[in-house]
């Protein structure tokens, strides 16, 4: 008797975890994508067509999937760095390529980001720059985000640097930013403010127009 | 200036030395350090970039241009017929590879427009793959020697194999470089003229076949053996009855006999482990090796037994010693090699035998307990106790059966037979496990390779970490790269920097640049970790107990030399790094002999130092007068020039900082 109900109840247990794997299935499959055409994105982005083709191949060789997550993206940007660890800084870097807050990058994202970071006018470029440092996305920038982006760009430098590096080392520089860019001293920063600041400093509007040729 | 030549004589005769051998070796392969794919991210990490500039408060280098900026365009590769096509980008990757650097142009046909490579299209697959991916695969069906020289031909190292060929590739080496080895062992019987006496004597006595004299020896000793162990056994055997006495084993019948040859056994036995432990090359190893203990313990009943006397009370422990002469056939392995196999293939079976062991041990406790209380009630049964009904289980598991005990119950004629059928089934279903493993140790691995897989494992992690360092030193070296050019522009010698500047493709130098913003972002510069250990060891060194407080680190990198000596006697109080994290990530090969050079280079300093006559502890170290400074300067990796004249502070930095890029080489391999 005991034998027989045992046996029915390990029947019904198989079935439910069948009906699981299905679903996962379905859900692995789901997270593919495929880009939108290529007169699309020429018509919304700054690049031809030959670009687009190219950033493209780029993209699907490391990501064939169509969708970069956090995780490669990390792994990805760190081998430019291999001295540090550049992954605090591509969370952030992550956190502003992906504009619909899904998780992942879509190579529209990418195209968009890249467009503007290339292509885009001075103020397309602060404006990017401002959402990059503004972790929150509440239209001010305050010290402790800055202070967590500037430690994350320390990071990247690693520990054999000459002058060593101390652990006040960000915040000063995080002062340094601030005397500059927050002009009414109420401790944030906002898009104005940081416009106008880096519009007056002639370094940063030349390092602005550095990377035009990139592509 | 005498005091410039006593620096320059103590670290140059170092970097004298080690220029010499960092002439000899390669560069760090640049190239194969980043991934295919990853090079076509570049542009998107300078992107990125823009969102340091805000953040910088110095200017940033200027970027690379591309100087033949041309579409990218396919380009046709005829193997041996077989056309491949691929983008000149793709190939454009790795730049130290026959495919990616201008040594392609060499086998370019102009008629047919396409480059022509007369090799193994197979293997080329793989190649090309390795471009397309940035992963290099080892085909199973290839001959290993074909592919390494397809590999060579084509500039590409192997250790870059990726982790899932890399297994098979590594094994299908070892067994070719066996069979070389053997080979060679066969070819170089020839005695050499240069082996001490005790060297032959160990060769003979591991290799029999060498010479005659060995050969008698390992027949004349076989022969002992097989005389000792029959002694033995003959000794037990019931030989002839006097009439009125039972029947008597040999052994006490012609006591004599059997004592004189268990004596020449005896002598010829120690006589031979003793000319073994004259001729082992390391008699402590020797001494601890799983043969020697059986010479020994065979051996050692007989001068046991001639100690003691004929006491009545230890007579008994006598007689269990004998039973260690039979270890005597143990020595049979020595000349068998079947038999060194199969107990190396019973030690490395050691888990599935245990597991074996276990599962019968669980299951013969269970049947023991359950057959006793089964048992328990009838009369007159055997099974008096658990530890009892072992036996009957062990007997009854194995399906032996011997009858002695039997259940007399019926519950126990029940579970008496559930035990022997899943006697059967347990000890079924481990030993086809055992046999298998036994089949493909026995085939696989002959030698104890466990330990030879683990010191290539070590060798290639060391490599992979040389060429992944190889990329942040590439940096560094291009850094120093471009101040020897700038150094050599400026006095007038344009026709060296040429031959200097080592041909970096655009992708790197674009890298480069992208790590010179970062530089200029932080205010801070890479720099190698030995240079990094000296000059925290010289600040320690130093001990300046003062600290200029109006200086920040953040300005005046680039200024006056004060600014930057007085900077450096900061930096040893706010140093958050411990002596003991001295050396933090290097390998241990590395380490070792990086710990040499180092300490060899401190000595030279110490000397020039004390040769200038410093007094290292001076609070006014911050005064640009003291010549310690400027030793300290020579270290550092010197930042480019500002204004003044920068040849002699320039040459020594340079030597020196090779010296240490070459301690890095040297150390590293």
């Amino acid at each position: 008797m005991g034998a027989v109900v045992g046996t029915l109840t390990m029947q019904t247990k198989q079935r439910r975890p069948s009906r699981d794997k299905v679903d996962d299935d379905l859900e692995m499959t789901v997270v593919c994508h495929r880009p939108e055409g290529l007169e699309q994105l020429e018509a919304q982005t700054n690049f031809n067509k030959r670009e687009l083709q190219v950033l493209y191949r780029g993209f699907k060789n490391e990501c064939p999937s169509g969708v970069v997550n956090e995780e490669t993206f990390k792994q990805i940007y760190s081998q430019f760095f291999p001295h540090g660890d550049a992954s605090a800084y591509a969370h952030y870097l992550f956190n502003a390529f992906d504009s619909g807050h899904s998780g992942s990058i879509k190579f529209e994202d990418f195209v968009t980001a890249l467009s503007i970071l290339l292509r885009g006018s001075t103020r397309e470029k602060l404006q990017w720059t401002f959402n990059l440092y503004d972790i929150n996305r509440d239209g001010y920038i305050n010290k402790e985000e800055m202070t967590d982006i500037v430690s994350a760009i320390y990071d990247m430098m690693g520990k054999y640097t000459y002058p060593a590096l101390k652990t006040d080392t960000p915040k000063q520089h995080v002062e340094a930013f601030f005397q500059k860019m927050d002009k009414n001293r109420d401790g944030v920063v906002t898009l104005d403010e940081f416009i106008l600041s880096c519009q007056e400093d002639d370094n940063i509007m030349r390092s602005l127009q550095l990377f035009e040729n990139v592509m | 200036m005498s005091q410039k030549t006593n620096i320059k004589n103590g670290v140059g005769a170092e970097v004298k030395l080690v220029v010499k051998v960092f002439d000899l070796l390669p560069s760090p392969p640049d190239g194969v350090t980043m991934a295919a794919g990853v090079a076509a991210w570049l542009p998107f990490a300078r992107a990125a970039a823009i969102g340091w500039m805000p953040v910088a408060n110095l200017p940033m280098p200027i970027a690379p241009t591309d100087k033949n900026k041309r579409q990218d365009e396919l380009i046709v590769l005829n193997v041996s017929g077989r056309r491949f096509q691929t983008w000149r980008n793709t190939l454009d990757r790795y730049p130290d590879t026959l495919l990616g650097s201008s040594e392609k142009e060499f086998f370019y046909n102009e008629e047919t427009r396409e480059y022509f490579f007369d090799r193994d299209p197979d293997v080329f697959r793989s190649i090309l793959n390795f471009y397309r991916t940035g992963k290099l695969h080892y085909p199973r069906y290839e001959c290993i020697s074909a592919y390494d020289e397809e590999l060579a031909f084509f500039g590409i190292i192997p250790e870059i194999i990726s982790d899932c060929c890399y297994e098979e590739y590594k094994d299908r080496k070892r067994e070719n470089a066996e069979r070389l080895m053997d080979d060679l062992e066969d070819s170089k019987d020839s005695k050499l003229p240069n082996m001490t006496f005790r060297e032959t004597m160990w060769r003979a006595f591991e290799n029999p076949h060498t010479s005659t004299m060995a050969l008698v020896f390992y027949y004349v000793t076989g022969f002992f053996i097989a005389v000792s162990v029959i002694t033995n056994v003959v000794e037990t055997v019931p030989c002839g009855s006097t009439p009125n006495q039972r029947d008597v084993p040999c052994g006490e019948r012609y006591t004599v006999a059997f004592f004189c040859m268990d004596t020449a056994c005896v002598m010829i036995f120690t006589v031979e482990y003793l000319m073994r432990l004259f001729a082992a090359p390391s008699r402590y190893r020797f001494m601890r090796s799983v043969m020697s203990i059986i010479d020994v313990v065979a051996i050692l009943p007989y001068y046991i037994g001639l100690v003691m006397t004929d006491n009545e009370d230890v007579s008994g422990a006598f007689v269990t010693l004998r039973v260690f002469r039979v270890f005597r056939i143990f020595k049979f392995s020595r000349h068998s090699q079947g038999l060194r196999i199969l107990g190396y293939t019973l030690k490395s079976c050691a888990s599935e035998l245990g597991f074996l062991l276990f599962s019968l041990t669980m299951a013969i406790i269970i049947f023991a307990t359950v057959m006793f209380y089964a048992e328990k009630g009838s009369s007159s049964s055997k099974f008096t106790s658990i530890p009892a009904s072992f036996w009957y289980t062990i007997v009854t598991m194995t399906t032996l059966g011997y009858g002695d005990m039997v259940p007399k119950t019926i519950a126990g004629k029940i579970f008496g037979s559930i035990c022997s059928l899943s006697g059967v089934l347990v000890i079924a279903l481990p030993v086809p496990v055992i046999v298998s493993n036994f089949s493909r140790i026995y085939h696989q691995n002959q030698r104890a390779d466990k330990r030879r897989a683990q010191k290539v494992q070590k060798a290639r992690l060391a490599r992979m970490r040389i060429s992944k360092t190889g990329s942040s030193n590439a940096f560094l070296h291009s850094k120093r790269n471009g101040m020897l050019n700038q150094a050599l522009e400026l006095t007038g010698s344009t026709g060296e920097d040429r031959h200097l500047n080592k041909t970096t493709s655009l992708i790197e130098s674009q890298h480069h640049h992208l790590l010179h913003c970062l530089e200029k972002t932080t205010n801070h510069e890479f720099v190698d970790e030995q240079l990094f250990e000296q000059s925290y060891l010289e600040s320690a060194l130093q001990s300046l107990p003062s600290r200029s407080p109006s200086l920040s680190s953040q300005e005046g990198i680039t200024g006056t030399c004060c600014s930057r000596r007085a900077k450096r006697g900061s930096r040893p109080s706010s140093e958050a790094h411990k002596p003991s994290h001295m050396h933090p990530h290097t390998h241990n090969l590395q380490e070792l002999s990086a710990i040499h050079i180092q300490c060899g280079e401190q000595r030279t300093l110490n000397t020039s130092r004390s040769s200038l006559n410093m007094r290292p502890d001076e609070s006014g170290g911050l005064n640009c007068k003291s010549s310690s400074q400027v030793t300290t300067a020579i270290i550092s990796i010197p930042t480019p020039p500002t204004n003044n004249s920068p040849t002699s502070p320039e040459a020594p930095p340079n030597l020196a900082s090779n010296s240490s890029a070459g301690v890095v080489k040297v150390s590293a391999l």
